[in-house]
């Protein structure tokens, strides 16, 4: 039990209440002042320091109905995944688990069984319904050891995405375990060419690309434009409401934003000289983006509604692919200044500009989020591109992909510990995501050509 | 990989003209050319004495036949899917513009001289090789390269518009340089006559 776990404990107090109880945790309730020691352990740890071992079965189908049956059997293969996707516990795989007996309910759970499989955090979960078209779902996470209930959770909502399930009880679990914010509610956003439309009122042969979106794992896919255009390089607003992308709508590159949830589109840019390649800032207040209003590629910050506009490059060369740190006072961005495209951190206000990488080819910083002080970008090693990272603190540098195919095109996932990028190693251009250690590498899209992905915040 | 013919190339010239009709179903109508300008005007010489007039028949002038400017009267579709504007190229991550690429554009200048209500957009192309957000600059870079040369020609910078589409519309869709090589262009594409 490391020490920089007592901050869990002490947020699962309220949970551990419940649990005892055998009760669902009830949001707002008052916490019952605990008679026991404070340092009620929670924690499920696993044997002499590995990774605890945890098991996801199938969750309990309350209902006999198809889809109730359904949705029980898929959140708890969802469940697993997303435990799998952060690699903190040893995922044992489900195949392993006939042989134990389904339990009907949680006061029938065999432990002993779970025991023999070395199981240490058991996962079980069930299915109601509360409605015509509403589910209620109960999670609990079991110390097989002790028989313990440490986590219990209920959550109630539609029966159309029963994934969504599954992904809050993962983010539930991760920051309850380990005090990880999960990435099992985060989405991605990228322009693809699968519906293979070609651009509006042309006879030749011109692929349109629109901008999708799709959960973290890929799973439900939306097309978010209908343009008939080129739409590239989408980038999610800090609060996953919103995408601002670079659109041909007009015939020249403009910056647009897509209110996903409502439908409605802004255009900060208004069409005043090309502009493209809009970064948001981390507070989601202000974009970074390219324009070459004043006759050549500079970068600019403006309001989110195209107000105060200020000029942040005064160079010659191109200034480009501009991306904000996580406190906002800093960009990098992509210039020639030096001969060959590199990428330049400089402060907010223009000042104190410097380089940090002297390669080949660089382009497309992404400055990753706290705690990790990193820029992720795509550096040409070969024919290809492959993605590394840059430490700010150690000035090291890593490579995350190895010449598969180009890589290019780097987003981070919201805790940091992911990156989505474009890669050819299958041949056409598709989203993948793997771990800021190049381990665990997972594709995301397989229709079409797939590209510029962005992960929410 | 689709192959593609020279057929190819005159569809992706109308492509870009429809692109520039911006979606309209109907045709813009043709834009009426503006008049010339007058010639200059230069005080008169007193006349000389007259001669004293021979005594001939005026002998007769025959016309030169009329020949139709078969350019005057084509579409703007049809232009564009046999342009007389022809293509710059540049080289690897370059905007420089090349003797050669020079001699087009002079050839390209007379053209727009010769019709001085054309408008064209010149639309800047870049091979695979870049990263697509970094070859959006490029290829705006390259168009400016043409724009700017025109204008010093004396082409007024309002008929040469300028759109950088990145390496998102490679002309050849090979993995090699002789396809690389033909996918850095500038490209003219007529708007308006």
């Amino acid at each position: 039990m490391p020490t920089t776990r007592l901050k869990t404990i002490a947020a699962a107090v309220l949970v551990a209440g419940a649990a005892l109880l055998a009760r669902p945790a009830v949001p707002g309730a008052a916490a019952p002042q605990s008679q026991q020691q404070s340092e009620i352990i929670l924690s499920i740890s696993g044997e002499s320091g590995a990774r605890p071992r945890y098991a996801v079965p199938d969750f309990i189908g309350r209902a006999a109905d198809a889809d109730t049956q359904a949705a029980a059997k898929l959140m708890g293969a969802v469940l697993w995944d997303d435990l799998a996707f952060e690699r903190e516990f040893y995922m044992v795989p489900r195949d392993t688990y006939r042989t134990i007996p389904a339990a009907r309910s949680f006061a029938e759970i065999p432990f002993d069984r779970w025991r023999e499989l070395g199981v240490d955090g058991l996962v079980m979960g069930s299915v109601e319904r509360s409605g015509p078209a509403a589910f209620r779902v109960e999670v609990r996470l079991f110390d097989v050891r002790t028989r313990r209930s440490v986590m219990a959770k209920e959550y109630t909502g539609s029966t159309s995405n029963p994934r969504l399930y599954a992904h809050t009880a993962a983010d539930d679990i991760h920051l309850q375990q380990r005090a990880l914010r999960g990435a099992a509610r985060s989405k991605l956003t990228f322009s693809s060419d699968r519906d293979g439309e070609r651009i509006a009122n042309a006879i030749a042969e011109r692929d349109v690309k629109e901008i999708y979106i799709s959960d973290y794992d890929g799973a439900n896919q939306k097309r978010v434009t209908v343009t008939r255009k080129l739409n590239l390089f989408p980038r999610w607003a800090p609060d996953a409401r919103a995408i601002a992308y670079t659109s041909y709508r007009r015939d020249f590159p403009d910056v647009f934003i897509s209110l996903i949830y409502q439908g409605t589109l802004e255009n900060p840019t208004g069409g005043r000289g090309q502009n493209w390649l809009p970064a948001w800032s981390p507070d989601g207040t202000r974009l970074c983006f390219t324009s070459t209003r004043d006759g050549n590629a500079e970068l600019y910050v403006m309001n989110r509604d195209g107000s105060n506009l200020v000029r942040l490059t005064n160079n010659p060369a191109i200034d480009t692919s501009p991306t904000w740190s996580p406190s906002g006072t800093q960009i990098a961005f992509t210039s020639d200044r030096s001969g060959s495209p590199q990428i330049y951190i400089v402060d907010a206000d223009g000042l104190n500009l410097n380089k940090i990488t002297a390669e080949s080819w660089c382009d497309r910083p992404t400055w990753s989020p706290a705690p990790f002080n990193e820029i992720a970008y795509a550096s040409r090693t070969g024919p290809g591109y492959d993605i590394r990272i840059y430490d700010l603190a150690t000035q090291e540098r890593r490579q995350l992909t190895s010449g598969q195919g180009s890589n290019e095109s780097p987003a981070y996932a919201p805790n940091g510990r992911h990156v989505a990028f474009m890669s050819t190693r299958t041949g056409k251009k598709q989203i993948f995501v793997m771990g800021r250690d190049g381990l665990g590498l997972k594709q995301i899209t397989t229709v079409g050509n797939n590209y510029t992905p962005d992960w929410s915040k | 990989m689709r192959i593609r013919s020279a057929s190819v190339a005159v569809l992706t010239a109308l492509v870009v003209v429809s692109l520039a009709l911006g979606g309209c179903a109907p045709k813009k109508p043709p834009v009426a050319r503006p008049l010339p300008p007058p010639p200059p005007t230069t005080p008169e010489a007193p006349p000389p004495p007259a001669p004293p007039a021979p005594v001939a028949e005026r002998p007769v002038v025959t016309p030169p036949p009329v020949v139709e400017d078969p350019m005057a009267s084509r579409s703007i579709d049809d232009l564009n899917r046999d342009s007389p504007m022809r293509i710059v190229y540049f080289g690897y991550d370059s905007a420089e513009l090349s003797a050669e690429g020079r001699a087009v554009l002079d050839a390209n200048a007379a053209v727009l001289k010769k019709y001085p209500a054309w408008t064209v957009t010149i639309e800047g192309h870049c091979d695979e090789r870049g990263t697509a957000e970094y070859n959006l600059a490029l290829g705006e870079r390259r168009a400016a390269a043409a724009q700017s040369y025109l204008v010093a020609l004396g082409i007024p910078a309002s008929r040469v518009k300028t759109v950088s589409y990145g390496k998102e519309f490679p002309f050849d869709p090979g993995h090699d340089e002789a396809a690389w090589a033909k996918n850095r262009r500038a490209h003219f594409v007529i708007t308006g006559k």
